[in-house]
């Protein structure tokens, strides 16, 4: 992978690195040493056979109270009603809350449905899911084969698409914020070649198109990082052998390329899709939903009808939010059914 | 020149360059500027005097007029370039401005006023990095705090999630104990229900704990991701069995084991579990807006969000405020991007 060192250049001296190392060794030391003496006399009490319940307790006891329970509980705010927040004191209203979301005279019409903000929200999560995913393992997959070229410098170049994975999601936003804004770079570069300002914050079909467009810009690189790594595990030999039995570039890139990478284009699809689903901060710092309703997405409907208007209204949050589970749940079943089926 | 260019056209294993390579290389640089670009912007941007970033058509480097210290004036002056109507050019600073007509002096001969059309003079200016917004941003961005609050989060929530995802993922790996298939299975159904799906039930949670505008709310409830016990058990699975007999025969408790057979034989799934809990819980923002209200509890980026969002706050220090939010991220990959890349790309086949 990279270039020789001359042996002179590697010579073995004691680093910061080095001492770090021996620093951490001695704590590392102290956190064997002490709660050895706790879980030994443990041990002997309970015998060695009932330890596997102390090692998976503390896990188990969070991911019980904060995200189990949490789960049950969300059922319970569902089927109650009112705005208050104790669970005790909320009044059972059964299917009401789920009625209230679905309700609708013209399902293709969000204006004719009762919770019209509601149906807006899936409508535009339905486009962006369908136009991020798409676009995202499109822009992942050439740049992952271009990466799994012959090329110099590799490694720096991996960086350079993995760098925005690691911006976070307010940053992002501002950054395209700046960049779109009314006298932003972008309308600067269109008036020097001679062309018109274009409000592509305030155009509604613009702002779709951008929430679409930096969400990939942010997450194309962790993507196009797993794809070449399936890219990379496929073996070298059967390129051999297809070329030496004449097969074109197209050929062995359908019949060896395609096929051997779907398991990691399917890793892919399920993760960008149960992500594009979610669609929150960025969005939320980006246009916060807007212009109008044009960006609204579903995440953003619960947390406004649970935290951010002046009446909360939990019910249609919890009840909004096991819909979007419903699907959730429903796209990964598909999605390994689909894997299922290929193997 | 040349050099570069025998350089850039090397190809690995093939002597000549084929028309593919020169695309290849061309979607490259393409990327390299989409990428990085709109970060080198927000950079030379955040530079900029409060102006200068409301100036259209904008400009690609951080001008700043140059300014004169003028004997009988308490503030420097803004120098300009006038252009006398014999077409000569002289350097003047200007008092005030009256409509259409500057009133300009000569800084060597300062008594003497001189009316010029404002149409005859151009600003002089100068490229200057100046750290005015970041100064000046900071008054009401409390960028210490906000530092503070997010490493106390990132660093103790990532060791709180080693330890506890790398102890269950032990004994659901090399134990069999009645209910083990259970509980590794509810922990799975779980991994594809985000958090945001549970909002509401999580929040009146912690507000029964009473971890509320508390940083212990933003830290513990995620620490038992299901994910970091599922990339660790798979890990886990692959450690020989005999092993760990060994030091069972030899003695060990099975604290030791699990602490020094098990754990550092696991140290890569461990890395990739760190990489993962520190880009998770340093960018972090729809629980931490949840759970906190009170400012100087914020973390960078809820703190960011709520500046931006503050009326009257000017694009010249939100661009220095979100680069400074930028930065240590920025630091911690430029030293490790090697290890991040190759540990992701790693795990991401399992």
């Amino acid at each position: 992978m990279s270039a020789e060192t001359p042996l002179s250049l590697r010579q073995p001296r004691p680093t910061a690195g080095d001492l770090a190392g021996r620093a951490l060794g001695s704590v590392y030391e102290i956190f064997v040493a002490l709660p050895d003496f706790f879980f030994s006399l443990l041990q002997r009490i309970i015998g060695s056979k009932r330890m596997p319940y102390i090692f998976v307790l503390p896990n188990l006891l969070i991911f019980g109270i904060f995200i189990l329970f949490p789960m049950l509980l969300n059922f319970v705010y569902a089927f109650t009603g009112g705005t208050d927040f104790f669970p005790e004191k909320r009044p059972w209203v059964g299917l009401a809350n789920f009625q209230q979301l679905l309700d609708c005279g013209n399902y293709l019409q969000p204006n004719t449905c009762r919770e019209d903000l509601f149906w807006r929200a899936v409508y535009n999560t339905a486009f962006y899911v369908v136009a991020q995913v798409s676009l995202l393992i499109l822009v992942s997959l050439i740049t992952a084969l271009v990466l799994n070229r012959k090329i110099r410098a590799r490694g720096f170049f991996r960086s350079v698409f993995f760098y925005p994975v690691l911006l976070s999601p307010i940053v992002v936003a501002l950054i395209w914020k700046w960049i779109l804004q009314e006298n932003g770079l972008l309308n600067g570069i269109l008036i020097a070649l001679g062309h018109d300002k274009i409000p592509f914050l305030v155009n509604a079909q613009w702002a779709r198109a951008w929430v679409v467009l930096i969400s990939v810009w942010a997450y194309m690189g962790f993507y196009t990082l797993i794809l070449l790594a399936g890219l990379q595990s496929i073996p070298a030999e059967l390129y051999e052998a297809a070329k030496i039995d004449g097969a074109s570039d197209l050929q062995s890139f359908r019949r060896i390329t395609l096929p051997l990478l779907m398991p990691t284009m399917l890793v892919v699809t399920v993760l960008s899709l149960i992500r594009a689903v979610q669609i929150f901060d960025i969005v939320f710092a980006f246009t916060a939903g807007g212009p109008g309703t044009a960006t609204f997405f579903l995440v953003q409907y619960i947390y406004s009808k649970g935290f951010a208007s002046p009446d909360r209204i939990f019910g249609l949050a919890a009840g909004a939010s096991l819909l979007m589970a419903a699907v959730l749940i429903v796209l990964t079943l598909a999605q390994l059914l689909l894997g299922r089926q290929e193997d | 020149m040349g050099e570069v260019l025998t350089f850039l056209t090397r190809t690995r294993g093939r002597s000549r360059l084929h028309i593919t390579d020169l695309l290849t290389y061309l979607y490259l640089s393409l990327s390299v500027v989409i990428m990085f670009g709109p970060v080198l912007w927000l950079v030379l941007s955040s530079f900029k005097t409060a102006a200068e970033v409301v100036k259209f058509p904008p400009r690609l480097l951080p001008y700043r007029q140059e300014t004169i210290e003028v004997p009988g004036y308490d503030e420097p002056l803004p120098l300009y370039e006038v252009t006398r109507e014999d077409g000569s050019v002289v350097r003047l600073a200007q008092v005030r401005r009256v409509g259409l007509e500057a009133q300009m002096i000569d800084p060597q001969n300062p008594d003497a006023i001189i009316k010029v059309n404002i149409k005859q003079r151009k600003p002089v200016e100068k490229v200057v990095f100046g750290l005015d917004n970041y100064i000046e941003g900071m008054e009401s961005f409390n960028f210490a705090v906000y530092l503070r609050n997010s490493v106390v989060v990132t660093v103790s929530a990532t060791l709180l999630t080693l330890l506890i995802n790398s102890m269950a993922a032990f004994a659901l790996s090399k134990y069999r104990f009645r209910g083990r298939d259970a509980i590794f299975l509810i922990m799975i159904s779980t991994l594809m229900v985000p958090i945001s799906v549970v909002l509401v039930p999580i929040f009146l949670v912690i507000t029964k704990v009473g971890w509320n505008n508390n940083l212990l709310g933003v830290i513990v409830p995620g620490a038992a991701t299901p994910t970091g016990v599922f990339l660790l058990r798979q890990y886990m699975l692959t450690i020989p069995d005999e092993l760990i007999d060994a030091a069972r025969i030899d003695g060990a408790s099975e604290w030791r084991i699990y602490a020094q057979v098990v754990l550092p034989l696991a140290r890569p799934a461990l890395a990739v579990l760190t990489i993962f809990s520190v880009m998770w819980r340093w960018n972090d923002f729809l629980w931490p807006l949840i759970v906190l209200s009170r400012n100087e509890l914020f973390t960078l980026q809820v703190g960011l969000n709520s500046f931006q969002g503050q009326l009257n706050i000017q694009w010249h220090l939100i661009l220095a405020m979100t680069v400074l939010t930028m930065l240590p991220i920025t630091v911690v990959f430029a030293f490790l991007q090697r290890h991040i890349t190759t540990g992701i790309a790693t795990t991401g086949l399992k």
